[in-house]
Parts: structure tokens; sequence; C-alpha cells
């Protein structure tokens, strides 16, 4: 019965072959360690905000009038719309720490790194867009924060010469912050952006089983046909789209090793995920951030003006600079930094396993400026850190200057064959 | 390379510094399962405060529920008469005269202990009162410097008085002990958290529930994925 119904299925719509092709016969590699949870666990993230998302926008009210006491309307009067809630919230925090996780795997095994470029750019695009839409959420609960959080976002607009003030009118669609602000975020945060992002993962995943997984070794695990003599060839059967190109050594089906693997991992995620949103949703102020608790007020500055943790980072970037337009370009530089990594690394070696101690020492202090970057951004600039936040913005840039002198002559270990470990 | 990580994390304890001084609030020890406590509170906020704060995203007929107090009952001894039992706690007063009454319109209460970050931040604002004669009511607050606000509470805990080192003497003349006025500001704090949450102690609730059930997802896709895997390795 089901056999015969996926058979008219499959002459009209290749779904077997293509769940063959992209889980159940698609080649990883079988030594996937801990830091390869996080792109299913993005995944799911994705899935949840996208839900979660649409059940609040059945209750929400996108006004400068209705906002703010919709949100307490879902969170008092609409059965488990607390729930809905605090999962959207909780989400977006956990999204970029997965993601944050994600990138900083790539970064330590090289998976940015020839033949993966344009893999790593949709990953960086898909970051992008998950900043704007962040951010325009972030302005949807219509609380004091997100009403001055978008103002200080928005009028770095305004430090572009000429067109700058024009330009942040036409953003807000007002010469201030106002209900059609609030409304045409809404319409971006719900509509375009997810739509956006939705078609990026797409093509990631694509642009992902195109090229094949990279692995903690960053040794290929597909190799020339004809190299490897079969008793030695993985004896799982791969779809023939790459075991017709290559001979596959050392690799696992997707499905169902790392489907198994996953739900294992999703398990760990969501005991850490709910143990947060059940018990501390405000995430220490730094997920639901206290002023956001009353409603916006163009005329109550908060004390302390805090973008939401995940743009820490960018943000003292962009606040040690003195000059604003400056502040704003570096800001812009740090993320162009990313997308350009791949040719700012002329390495062959892929794996921090094999790459020299200095890659590694550099690798380390970008990290930690990384952290403390996003660490002083929840903070008052104070002149200490700001220049703490110099030092380590030197410290962020630094790691792609270095890495670009270094990585052409670099003193590596030599790479195994195969997968060792 | 290694003299600037060390740099670094000298430096690093200076950033916990810088976040500016904490205030010093006490401890309110407020119980949200307390239901007498929350009813008392309830109580007091109507009689002393929603004069001038309304709890405008909060419900009767939910607090009610919530507390413990038959509908019935709540209608005829718990809200003012001529409004239903699923209104809003709100009040009557005009927001533009209020404003020029007290310099700015007195804040709606509903989510004060989630906007302080603390109900401890209540506990205390509402002990801190002592008198300030070049204040307009003649109170100043310790934890809100130059507030807007009388000493709506002056007849329960008297009037402190403040020293030149800015600790605060204990309060004379009130109809209360100190210990009753704890008390009483304790079950009022205690109700303004439940209303910045209503349901805060369902939350808990289930989540005890959920983790559990994840532990256990967790501890058996462990062992489905060792099982799946015996063979890979």
């Amino acid at each position: 019965m089901f056999a015969n119904f996926m058979a008219w299925i499959d002459k009209r719509l290749p779904v077997t072959e293509a769940m063959n092709k992209h889980v159940v016969q698609y080649p990883a590699p079988k030594n996937f360690n801990f830091w390869y949870f996080f792109g299913s666990l993005a995944m799911l993230v994705l899935v949840n905000q996208i839900l979660t998302g649409i059940w609040l926008t059945m209750n929400y009210e996108p006004s400068g009038d209705g906002a703010f006491a919709s949100i307490e309307y879902i969170m008092r009067d609409v059965d488990y719309g607390w729930l809905l809630r605090y999962m959207h919230s909780t989400g977006a925090s956990a999204f970029f720490v997965v993601v944050y996780m994600h990138m900083f795997r790539g970064l330590m095994y090289g998976s940015y790194q020839k033949p993966r470029e344009l893999l790593w750019i949709f990953g960086m695009l898909i970051f992008l867009v998950l900043m704007a839409e962040a951010f325009m959420g972030y302005l949807l609960p219509w609380g004091n924060m997100s009403y001055w959080g978008a103002q200080v976002i928005i009028s770095l607009f305004g430090a572009i010469p000429v067109v700058g003030e024009e330009l942040t009118i036409w953003i807000k669609g007002d010469y201030v912050i106002s209900g059609a602000t609030l409304n045409r975020f809404f319409a971006l945060h719900v509509i375009a952006l997810p739509l956006v992002l939705v078609v990026l993962v797409f093509l990631h995943i694509l642009a992902l089983h195109e090229v094949g997984s990279n692995n903690p070794e960053g040794v290929e695990i597909k190799k020339k046909k004809g190299t490897i003599p079969e008793a030695e060839q993985s004896k799982f059967k791969f779809h023939k789209q790459y075991a017709d190109k290559y001979d596959i050594v050392d690799a696992i089906p997707f499905h169902p090793y790392y489907t198994v693997k996953d739900i294992m991992g999703v398990a760990g995620f969501l005991i850490l995920f709910c143990w947060v949103m059940f018990f501390y949703p405000e995430g220490g102020g730094y997920f639901l951030e206290a002023p956001n608790f009353t409603p916006a007020n163009g005329l109550k500055t908060p004390e302390h003006i805090a973008p939401v943790w995940y743009f820490g980072p960018f943000y003292t970037i962009l606040r040690v600079v003195p000059d604003k337009l400056i502040g704003a370009i570096l800001m812009f530089a740090a993320i162009g930094m990313l997308f350009a990594l791949p040719w700012f690394d002329r390495g062959v070696v892929k794996s921090i396993r094999y790459r020299s101690k200095l890659h590694l020492l550099n690798l380390t202090q970008f990290a930690i400026c990384f952290v403390i970057l996003g660490i002083l951004g929840t903070l008052p600039a104070t002149p200490v850190n700001n220049l703490i936040g110099t030092i380590t913005t030197f410290g962020y840039f630094g790691f792609f200057v270095a890495l670009w002198f270094y990585s052409k002559n670099e003193n590596t270990k030599p790479v195994p064959e195969r997968l060792t470990k | 390379m290694k003299k600037f990580l060390l740099a670094i994390l000298a430096v690093l304890p200076m950033l916990a510094s810088a976040a500016g001084p904490a205030l010093d609030l006490e401890k309110a020890n407020n119980d949200l399962s307390d239901k007498e406590s929350l009813k008392r509170g309830f109580k007091s906020y109507l009689n002393y405060c929603l004069g001038c704060h309304q709890l405008q995203y909060q419900r009767y007929n939910r607090t009610f529920a919530d507390l413990g107090i038959d509908e019935k009952e709540g209608k005829e001894n718990w809200m003012p008469t001529g409004e239903k039992v699923g209104d809003h706690i709100t009040n009557t007063m005009p927001a533009k005269d209020a404003a020029k009454w007290f310099g700015s319109t007195p804040p709606d209460l509903t989510l004060e202990a989630r906007f302080r970050k603390t109900p401890d931040y209540i506990y205390t604002y509402l002990k801190s009162f002592y008198v300030d004669p070049e204040r307009p009511f003649g109170v100043n607050n310790k934890v809100f410097k130059d507030v807007g606000m009388p000493h709506v509470l002056q007849g329960l805990q008297g009037v402190q008085t403040i020293d030149e080192h800015g600790n605060l003497q204990p309060a004379t003349g009130g109809s209360m002990t100190a210990e009753e006025y704890d008390e009483f500001v304790r079950d009022l704090t205690n109700f303004l958290e439940y209303t910045s949450e209503p349901n805060k102690l369902e939350r808990k609730a289930l989540g005890y529930w959920v983790i559990g059930f994840l532990v256990i997802l967790f501890i058996l896709s462990y062992f489905l994925k060792k099982e799946y895997w015996r063979d890979v390795h």
C-alpha cells in the first residue's frame, strides 16, 4: 500500500531520490564531535522561532498604542501564551548561541576553506539576515529598551554623509520611531526576513551536500575515483551522485547514524534551553532586559542603553571609535572580514589539529577578544572599558591580518591521508 | 602573544567593577505560594495604592482565581461597584492632572517587580522614606532620590529621619510596630511580584515536568545512539 503510494509519488516528484541523496545515503564523516551538533540545533531553533512566531502573531497587535499591552495579553490571557512568548524570546538568544558555536566550529576546523567558500558565504548571509531579523523583532514588544535600542542602531545610518539624515527618516517612516516604524518592522520580521532566511538555509544545505561535510581532522573523505582498493572503502551504500564520482572512505550514512546522534544532541540542548526558559526566562536581564517591562517612551531614556547581548561584540567595536561614521564602517567591516575569511586564510591545512602553534594562539586570542567585546557591549562606556574595547578590537581585526601573513608559509604538521581519530 | 593574553586576563576583573554601584536592597523574603499574604497584599494595594497606581494589565477575576477568592465574594468586597469582574484593575485618576500634581503621572505597577529587576526593590523602597523639608510632600526616598510620591504609608510606619552618614533612623509616630510594618510591606511586595507574572508558579511547576521528561529522553537517546553506532568503530 505505502510502497505503491510512494511509487506513484516518485513518478511525479523525486521524493525518495531526494531523501536518499540528502539523508539516507548522504556520506558523512564518521568522526563528527561535539561541535557538529550545532548545525542541526540551529535548524531546530529556526523551526521553533517560526512556529512560536506564527502563534504569537495571532494575538500580537502591531501598533504603537496596542503592542505593549498585547504582549501582556499574551502573557496573561492567552492559554499558554506565556510559554509561546518565552519559547520565542529564549529561542532568539539560543539561536545566536548555537550560531556562534557553529561558526566557531567552522573556524577551528577550516570548514570555510576551499572548496567550501560559497557554503561559508551562505552561512554568513544567514548570520547577517539573522541579526536584522533579531533587531527588528526586538522592537516589537514596544518596551522602552526596544525603543531606545532601535533609536541607537537606526541613528547609525545618520552618520553616512549627505544622505544620512534622509535615510534614517526613510527607515523609520517618520521623523521619530513611531507606530509607522513598528508596523514596517513587524512586516519585515514576520514575512520578508524569515522567507529570505529559509531560502538561505536551503541553499546553505544544498551547497554543503555538493562539497561534502568537513570534519575535525580536516581530511577529505571523498577520494579520487579508482585510488582506494575496494576493501578499504566505506562499506555502506551511498547515493550514486557521490559514489559514482568518488571512492568514499571513513564515511557513514547521515541516516540513521547522525539522525540518532542528533536526537541525543537535541535532547541535551533542550534540557539547557528549558532550564533557562522555565526558571530564568529573563536570562539574568540579558534575554529580556528590565527596562523593557515599561512601555516605549520617547521622553524617558533608560539609564544605560545596552543592545541585546548577541550584538555586544559589534556594538563595542562601533562604540570605541570616537567618530561615528568610522565606527559604523568598522562595525560593518568586522562582519565583512568574516565574509572574506576564506581568502584571508591562504593555508591548505584545514584543521586546528594540524596547523601551527601560531594559528592556535591567533584563534584563541580571537575567541577571547570576541567574548570580551561581547561583555563590554552590555556595559557602560567608561574610559577603562573603552581602552579594553580598543585593545580587543585590534585583537579582532588582527586575527585576520595576521592570518593572511602567516598562512602562506605556515609551519604545519603532516596531515594524515585518512581519518585517524 | 602570551603577554598579550595575560594582559587581557589582568584587566578582566576591572570589567566587573565598571558596571556601576548596585543599590543596597533589603531582601523581601516574600513567598508567592502564600495566598493569605497575597490576599493581604491585594487588600492593601486596593486601599493604599490603586488610587494613583493602576494595574492595567491585571484583571480582577484572574486575581480572584489565583488568590483563591470566590468570584461572588470578590465582586462584593474586593472591587469598586460598577466594574465587571473581567475588567482590568484601573483607577479613574486623569493622567494629565496627575502629572501636574506629582510632577509626573504615577506609573502603572503591574510589571514594577520585573521592571526593577527584583521585588526586593519595592520592599526596600517602601521602607526608605525619610523626612526632607525641601521636598514638596516633606519626604524623600533613599532608594529613589527626589521621588514625586508622598509617603502614603506614613500613618502606618510613622516618619523616619536620616543622619549625616545617610543612615535611616527608626520611625516614630506610626500605628504599626516596625515588625508589623515590615510584614505589611512584604505582603504588598508579594502581591506585586505576583501581578508582574501571574504564571510564575505554574511556569516553574511545569518546568520540572518538562526537564524530567527531557532527562529521560536524553538517557534513552544516548543508549539508542550507542546501539546504532556499535558497528561504526
